[in-house]
């Protein structure tokens, strides 16, 4: 238990559970709507056309400050956001087939651009490869403050907007019909996932970190049919996740970060599967019994 | 007074036209029936009508103001097949959305408009299921709610996409109390239907529509024979027996 130990004597340690922590909350309420939104496989073409964007900046500036990297990431997801739209709006194209294009071309273009950089930058060149699968023990303290305050930032957003988001969502004809801004409900929506994906790439990777949105959510919707109760059981279960697969990945060294969060993410799908009070496997083989 | 004046609106879909200048003007507290065949624009009439539709031109008076600025006063009970009833809800929070643009942006209801939201439920008879999670309700059930949501918005103005479309007798008979109800009250309404033996008993005004106007006025001059012929073309064997029913009960 050597790296149980050096583990929880690191000075980050608090940092860290706090950052990872309110990172898994706030992906779980938010994806709650995405999820429910039937938005999910956008939010995986938001998370790995990040990757591109980090990749730009950093060859356009050559420097590693986060902020300056994450909002290339955020301004890339959203293009790749807005070209799904146009795809599906200009084309034939289905929406399943217009997200696999849009995927596979930014994250493309994101696994070049890191080989140029690892090939032509000097010296160690910052480690953006943790970009794909994530390092929560590579973060420094600044990198971590980001992470908990932005998620604590847009938790408060969500619970701001949960009865517009919850009508726009369920019936969007009826809430325009009375005269509400859905348009705009959803424009929030959109930049609370482009925000929680963009502070969480660092910790999670953009390759998993849309299942850090999608799957809390649908092990909550085993155990209750209440939208309230739903996204704060899919916030505790982002919570344990995030905070499982730091804990682990720190604590054995070189564990990437986002697969163990989603395991943990995914063990927790199984057992709210069989044993979900509401939907759950074995309750409604009780039922039916 | 005019509740509601609709001026020249077409809209084309996938550039054909939906609907060619339609202008009809419905007198304050009548009750509408909007009747066509499939494919005539009846709901796309009602949805670009409250702006959920791009319109190529027209526009719309309620009390002669923008319908922009009327809102509030407008209630709406969409067709059913429109939300996806899995959605985690229960029949008591899907009234009380009838009140959120009263309650306003980032507050939460509060005991006075949950209290109203319950009486809604129980003029429509759904008082014990207030609890319910909205997928486990009949659709009549179902279109029970939604009445009680409209009746929660306590609009001026109501527009109802085929209530009575999938739902038991007896929902049916109370969707018809309760738009007598709402007459009653000075209440103004308009129906997308479809059943024309029961035009003559619902409504007072009917408005026949095949992408453009065909007729508009009171249910006695309105919905006669030719008429009908014009608006539903070629199905003669439905047609013809329609209407001889329609004389029967008159």
């Amino acid at each position: 238990m050597d790296a149980f130990s050096s583990f929880f004597s690191s000075a980050n340690l608090q940092w860290v559970l706090a950052g990872s922590l309110l990172l898994g909350f706030a992906s779980g309420v938010i994806g709650s709507f995405v999820l429910l939104k039937r938005q999910s496989l956008i939010s995986d073409a938001m998370a790995h056309a990040a990757l591109p964007g980090v990749c730009i900046i950093y060859i356009l500036f050559q420097v590693k400050s986060v902020p300056f990297l994450l909002a290339g990431a955020a301004v890339t997801s959203l293009i790749a956001t807005q070209s799904i739209q146009t795809i599906v709006n200009k084309s034939r194209i289905k929406t399943d087939a217009a997200i696999g294009i849009i995927i596979s071309v930014f994250f493309g273009l994101g696994i070049v651009l890191l080989t140029y950089i690892q090939q032509n930058s000097s010296g160690n060149q910052a480690g953006l490869d943790s970009f794909i699968f994530g390092q929560a023990a590579s973060l420094v303290r600044s990198d971590v403050q980001l992470i908990a305050i932005g998620a604590l930032v847009l938790i408060i957003l969500t619970a701001l907007f949960f009865k517009e988001f919850k009508i726009s969502i369920f019936d969007p004809q009826f809430a325009k019909g009375i005269g509400l801004p859905v348009t705009f409900f959803n424009g929030v929506l959109l930049f609370l996932v482009v925000a929680v994906v963009v502070i969480g790439i660092q910790m999670v990777g953009v390759v998993l970190i849309a299942a850090l949105l999608i799957t809390p959510p649908i092990s909550a919707r085993y155990w209750t049919d209440r939208l309230g109760w739903m996204t704060i059981l899919a916030g505790i279960f982002g919570a344990i996740a995030g905070v499982s697969g730091a804990v682990l990945s720190t604590a054995f060294n070189n564990l990437p970060t986002g697969p163990v969060i989603v395991l943990s993410a995914s063990l927790i799908f199984f057992i709210s599967l069989f044993l979900g009070s509401k939907k759950g496997l074995i309750i409604k083989g009780v039922k039916h019994a | 007074m005019y509740a509601l004046s609709v001026k020249d609106i077409s809209v084309t879909y996938d550039k054909q036209l939906a609907l060619e200048d339609v202008s009809f003007a419905v007198p304050e507290g009548s009750i509408t029936g909007i009747i066509g065949p499939n494919g005539a624009g009846k709901s796309t009439l009602i949805k670009s009508i409250l702006q959920l539709l791009p319109t190529l031109s027209g526009n719309v008076e309620v009390f002669h103001k923008p319908i922009k600025s009327q809102k509030k006063i407008i209630g709406y009970v969409p067709q059913r097949s429109e939300v996806d009833w899995d959605f985690p809800t229960n029949a008591l929070d899907v009234v009380l959305m009838g009140r959120y643009n009263h309650i306003g942006l980032f507050k939460r209801a509060n005991k006075k408009e949950v209290t109203w939201a319950k009486t809604c439920l129980e003029k429509v008879g759904m008082q014990d299921y207030a609890t319910r999670q909205i997928s486990q309700l009949s659709g009549g059930q179902q279109q029970r709610v939604f009445l009680a949501r409209a009746m929660a918005q306590d609009a001026k103005v109501y527009f109802m996409d085929e209530p009575f479309a999938g739902v038991d007798a007896s929902t049916e008979k109370a969707i018809i109390q309760l738009m007598k109800e709402w007459k009653a009250e000075g209440k103004t309404v308009l129906v997308v239907h479809h059943d024309l033996q029961t035009v003559n008993d619902y409504f007072d005004h009917v408005l026949l529509l095949n992408k453009s106007p065909i007729a508009y006025g009171e249910t006695q001059t309105v919905f006669t024979l030719d008429n009908l012929e014009q608006a539903y073309g070629g199905k003669i064997a439905f047609l013809q027996k329609a209407p001889a029913t329609v004389k029967e009960s008159t």
